[in-house]
């Protein structure tokens, strides 16, 4: 049967991990092989690393950044952030990276999408779609640059759309819910995982084990995202899987 | 010594550090000259079925596949396993390799009682051992593995399944003929059992001279 994921986020500034615990198991925290192989060894079925740098020089460390994950991790990894052109997508998925989302850049040219996934396949495409409620058309809004931006774009639209250029996975962050550690937002990542035929990983608002199991059952998505708890170490990966395979849910 | 064969589809750099974490030397090339040095051939490929295989005979890589298999081991991976087969229904009906016989066939994405599904089968799936004495198995119990794919064998020949998972159906995961064997997950990206698996080819490629560990002809 196939597993739900559990995918812990990493954001790299520079070429380095911020936000995180100093964990006692690791000499350097910062370190995103390091880490990434912290939660390799910890269960985790897939990592994100999110390039949260704001200068060139600090992407193209994120290049050797990624060759140097990919040397050492068997698992698979997707890197987003900043990504704007085919160029940008070749040289990431050519340093090993499995897959790039694409996030701002897709909203501003959808056509990013078709272009990346003609040339590598769908697999290696995921849209992240940054969604939130409003109240006053009663439908989630697309955000675009962090969160920062408001676009006019319906979320679960968008993800219909992304699907039909060739995304082969939605990453959907809830900003209603980022950061307030109770519980992903289940009714949008609901919506969007039946309006969809790929995968759909939720985002935004893991405080406890219990909330992957929302997502994954009523929420119906494949796979769960989560930062903060695991890098504060609020819960583990381990922890929550275990928890997960004890309600029966199917984890590897 | 291990070719990696880049014929233009896919990520080449995981493969070849898997390699190097099992301390396997390994040239990647598309040139025969290059690839005759080798001892056995991964085939690795990501991307559309017609694409790969135009690229192939572009190159003059199909025939010389085709004669590598008689004699010397090769493995292939994800598309480069459906290669492997007759012909595949992507996009227009296309001929593959041949060598193995088959059909790649898509995942029809509803299953029999009508229920939808989501296609690209994409994640980690338990595999079932079908043929546990295969030499690529040896030493392994089923565990989880990694696949990405949107479609899939559909086998003429039971006894080539070494290996399956079950998505909506049964999917052949582990598929060998003779010399000729096929994973359509990921070994390089399915943690401690694929690299174990791909060990097992490895070693299978330095006793070469012949058949599987297993004895039979066909494993």
């Amino acid at each position: 049967m196939l597993a739900k994921r559990i995918i812990p986020c990493l954001d790299v500034k520079d070429g380095r991990v911020v936000k995180g615990k100093q964990f006692v198991q690791l000499r350097d925290a910062g370190d995103p092989v390091e880490l990434a192989m912290f939660y390799n060894g910890e269960g985790a079925d897939e990592l994100v690393f999110l390039d949260i740098s704001a200068s060139n020089e600090g992407r193209n460390t994120m290049v050797e950044v990624v060759k140097q994950v990919a040397a050492k991790l068997n698992i698979p990894f997707t890197v987003g952030g900043g990504i704007r052109s085919l160029e940008n997508i070749k040289t990431l998925l050519r340093a090993g990276a499995d897959k790039v989302s694409l996030n701002s850049s897709a909203v501003a040219n959808p056509g990013l999408i078709k272009e990346g996934a003609d040339f590598f396949g769908n697999q290696c495409i995921v849209c992240a779609i940054d969604a939130k409620w409003d109240p006053k058309s009663s439908t989630y809004k697309v955000y675009t640059h962090g969160g920062q931006q408001e676009t006019q774009l319906d979320a679960i639209e968008w993800a219909k759309k992304a699907v039909e250029l060739g995304a082969g996975e939605i990453l959907l962050t809830s900003m209603d819910q980022d950061g307030e550690k109770n519980g992903f937002e289940l009714n949008v990542t609901r919506k969007i995982s039946e309006a969809v035929d790929v995968p759909v990983i939720a985002s935004g608002g893991a405080g406890k084990a219990s909330d992957f199991l929302d997502a994954f059952e009523e929420g119906r998505a494949d796979a769960a995202l989560a930062a903060s708890i695991f890098h504060y170490r609020e819960t583990s990966v381990s922890a929550v899987k275990s928890f997960l395979k004890q309600k029966g849910v199917a984890i590897r | 010594m291990i070719g990696i064969v880049d014929y233009g589809m896919g990520n080449l750099y995981s493969l070849s550090q898997a390699l190097k974490r099992l301390e396997q030397s390994y040239i990647i090339s598309d040139e025969p000259n290059e690839l005759d040095k080798t001892d056995g051939l991964i085939l690795p490929g990501v991307g559309a079925f017609k694409d790969a295989m135009a690229l192939l005979n572009e190159k003059k890589l199909s025939d010389y596949l085709r004669t590598y298999a008689q004699s010397k081991p090769l493995l292939g991976i994800c598309l480069g396993m459906q290669l492997l087969f007759d012909e595949s229904e992507e996009g227009v009906l296309t001929e593959g390799l041949g060598l193995i016989p088959g059909r790649i066939t898509r995942f029809s994405g509803a299953s029999k009682e009508g229920e939808r599904y989501k296609v690209p089968h994409m994640g980690w799936n338990t595999l079932s051992f079908t043929a546990p004495e295969s030499c690529l198995l040896s030493g392994l119990k089923p565990n989880y593995v990694y696949f990405v794919h949107s479609y899939y064998a559909d086998l003429e020949d039971p006894e080539t399944l070494i290996a399956a998972a079950d998505y909506f159906g049964q999917v052949p995961a582990v598929v060998g003929k003779g010399n000729v064997f096929g994973t359509q997950f990921h070994p390089e990206k399915s943690g401690a059992f694929g690299q174990a698996l791909l060990a097992n080819y490895l070693k299978f490629v330095r006793q070469q001279g012949g058949t599987c560990s297993c004895g039979k002809e066909m494993c």
